[in-house]
């Protein structure tokens, strides 16, 4: 555990981060005239140059910052890689968004960077303070960013849903970490772990992580915190609802890890602690929820939105699941994600662009018009699905794979509903695809696409289909990033898992191969 | 009467419930952050009460102080969406500001 002075070098990422937004705002404000291609490149310079830090001074071991208020370990390198890659990414999606415009987009980006900087510190709390702190953080600058559009009446109501709802969501957690604290008589995880498996008091142990998880599960918008999620992603602007689809509900998978790895016992009072079925419980209610909503949605970004909640409710079965295995599925899950979640939003943003609006109805004959977005979108929306020869593939069998080697019949049942929910996941997936290429356009002229918004397109769509044929570089390192986090149990489960991958996969290649 | 921990513990149990039933039942937008505020000074008080009884040092009284910043942040935060949805609605009633729905 290193001290105030000594734990500033292992802070360098967040604090070129936090350099950079200053650097962005006072920019802008000396500038002569604002700029939308300064304030980005100023923004992805700062991006690129923390994500170097990050990697420079990464260690295999895991330590204490700021005497043990958050941790530096490879579990939290992996998910600062994670963030400032999705900003970065951002940038470029909302370069020619109407968000960036050479007025706004300065804040925006300073915005973005804020939440970042709060995303990277979720995902290195390790104590009840700066878990609050970094979750606040996230949360007001997602407050701002949903209202960005001033002019806009949805914005602003995605706005003060997001608030209203936040708002009582992080009250209820707050009052929850004070029963822990109350029990423990400390606000550190290792602490809290300790006095949770000791104390008598096992009802209020539950009380707390019950409305802990008010807060926890309002982030990944999992059942019943997720009310909120269609109207402020549909309301919110496009850019902005890709970066809260993805990047926050990352930093509070990171976070839930962290709390239900490192602040509660496996066992209470001598009996196991019932945390995996209240997570069953909740992920199986989540992906029902997220998927049977999506099947009614009209609007495009209403139907990401829902099912970005069935996805949060898959990667919960992880967390459920538990152990190394489990939060191996968890990482490789949120990267497949990243990739294929920003990209579904980006095609809307850049069919936007070319004048087509939200509605499935208004994407009728896309294949026709704009060949290459459509086949994007295919793409990605088959690998939201599950299906391969896509990244998504991969990221839901290591969940399914990570329940079934846990076993029992709470796993495997979760299993099953898992599986039957992605069954339900591809009929509306299918439904923008019919729209696309089975249904005539009212319009028959080509839609051109911006080239920015095509190489964009391109770096998203290649990893997504990449990622499926080069796999093991993605998985050395989530398992590197796991080492410090399960050193014991990790090798001999991943070099099973390892084999059977490679095993299905090779089943794969042969019956597509005999068709 | 001693006044112990366990009044200190009623109080902030009964904040929290006035503060979600606030929430629950005012249509008001500013009345419903209002129940937010007292769901944090609820979370506040059993703080810095297990810090006078439980821990005997000072950790949750500097958590109760970085609560009171945090909500001031949030309550500008809020009531500036809140300006912005009078500006948009004319009406800061959550009712009325219903566009978005399935």
């Amino acid at each position: 555990m290193l001290d105030n002075a000594h734990s500033l070098r292992a802070f360098l990422p967040e604090l070129i981060v936090a350099g950079t937004v200053l650097a962005v705002l006072f920019v802008d404000l000396l500038a002569r005239r604002p700029h939308v291609g300064r304030a980005a490149a100023l923004t992805a310079v700062g991006l690129v140059a923390a994500g170097a830090a990050t990697v420079m001074t990464m260690r295999a071991d895991g330590y204490g910052l700021f005497f043990g208020l958050i941790a530096r370990d490879p579990l939290a390198d992996f998910f600062k890689l994670l963030f400032l890659a999705t900003n970065l990414l951002v940038v470029l999606i909302s370069l020619r968004a109407r968000e960036a415009t050479d007025e706004s987009a300065a804040e925006f980006f300073a915005l973005t960077l804020t939440t970042t900087a709060g995303m990277m510190l979720m995902a290195s709390a390790t104590d009840l303070l700066t878990a609050f702190l970094s979750l606040e953080t996230v949360s007001i600058m997602s407050y701002v960013l949903a209202g960005f559009r001033r002019r806009s009446r949805e914005s602003a109501e995605a706005a003060l849903k997001y608030v209203i709802y936040g708002g009582v969501a992080s009250g209820v957690m707050l009052y929850g970490m004070s029963l822990l604290y109350g029990l423990a008589g400390s606000t550190s995880f290792t602490a809290v772990r300790l006095a949770c498996a000791h104390t008598p008091a096992a009802a209020t142990v539950l009380l707390a992580v019950v409305l802990c998880l008010a807060g926890f599960g309002y982030k990944i918008a999992s059942v019943p915190f997720h009310m909120w999620c269609p109207d402020v992603y549909q309301g919110a602007p496009t850019p902005v609802t890709a970066f809260l689809s993805v990047g926050p509900k990352a930093a509070g998978f990171a976070l839930l890890v962290r709390f239900f790895g490192g602040s509660l016992p496996a066992e209470l009072v001598g009996a196991p602690a019932p945390w995996p079925i209240l997570l069953g419980l909740i992920a199986a209610a989540t992906m029902t929820v997220g998927n049977l909503a999506a099947l009614a949605q009209t609007n495009l970004k209403r139907l990401l939105a829902y099912s970005s909640i069935a996805h949060a409710g898959y990667v919960l079965l992880a967390l459920c699941a538990g152990g190394s295995d489990g939060t191996r599925a968890i990482l490789l899950y949120l990267v497949t994600y990243l990739f294929m979640n920003l990209g579904a939003f980006l095609v809307i943003i850049a069919v936007a662009d070319a004048g087509i609006g939200e509605e499935i109805a208004e994407w009728r004959g896309l294949g026709r018009r704009a060949p290459w977005a459509a086949v994007a979108m295919a793409i990605f929306l088959f690998s939201l699905t599950g299906l391969p020869p896509l990244a998504g593939f991969f990221g839901k069998f290591y969940v399914f794979a990570a329940l079934l080697a846990r076993g029992g019949s709470l796993m495997v049942t979760l299993a099953v509903i898992g599986i039957l929910n992605s069954a339900v996941s591809l009929y509306f997936y299918a439904r923008v695809l019919k729209a696309m290429y089975f249904e005539a356009p009212t319009v028959d002229e080509p839609l051109p696409l911006a080239r920015l918004h095509a190489a964009t397109l391109a770096l998203l769509a290649v990893p997504t289909v990449a990622l499926f044929l080069v796999w093991s570089p993605l998985q050395r390192f989530v398992d590197s990033s796991l080492g410090q986090w399960y050193p014991a149990e990790m090798r001999p489960r991943s070099a099973q898992l390892d084999r059977s991958v490679k095993r299905s996969s090779v089943q794969l290649a042969n019956t597509s191969a005999t068709k | 009467m001693i006044i112990g921990l366990s009044h200190f513990l009623v109080v902030s149990a009964i904040l929290f419930g006035l503060g979600l039933l606030t929430v629950a039942t005012r249509r008001n937008a500013v009345a419903i952050l209002m129940g937010v505020e007292l769901i944090l000074n609820a979370a506040a008080l059993n703080f810095v009460a297990f810090s006078h009884y439980v821990e005997g040092a000072v950790t949750g009284m500097v958590f109760a102080l970085f609560i009171i910043v945090l909500a001031a942040a949030e309550a500008a935060i809020a009531l500036a969406i809140v300006l912005a949805i009078f500006r948009h609605f004319h009406s800061i009633d959550a009712n009325d500001v219903s566009t978005l729905k399935d």
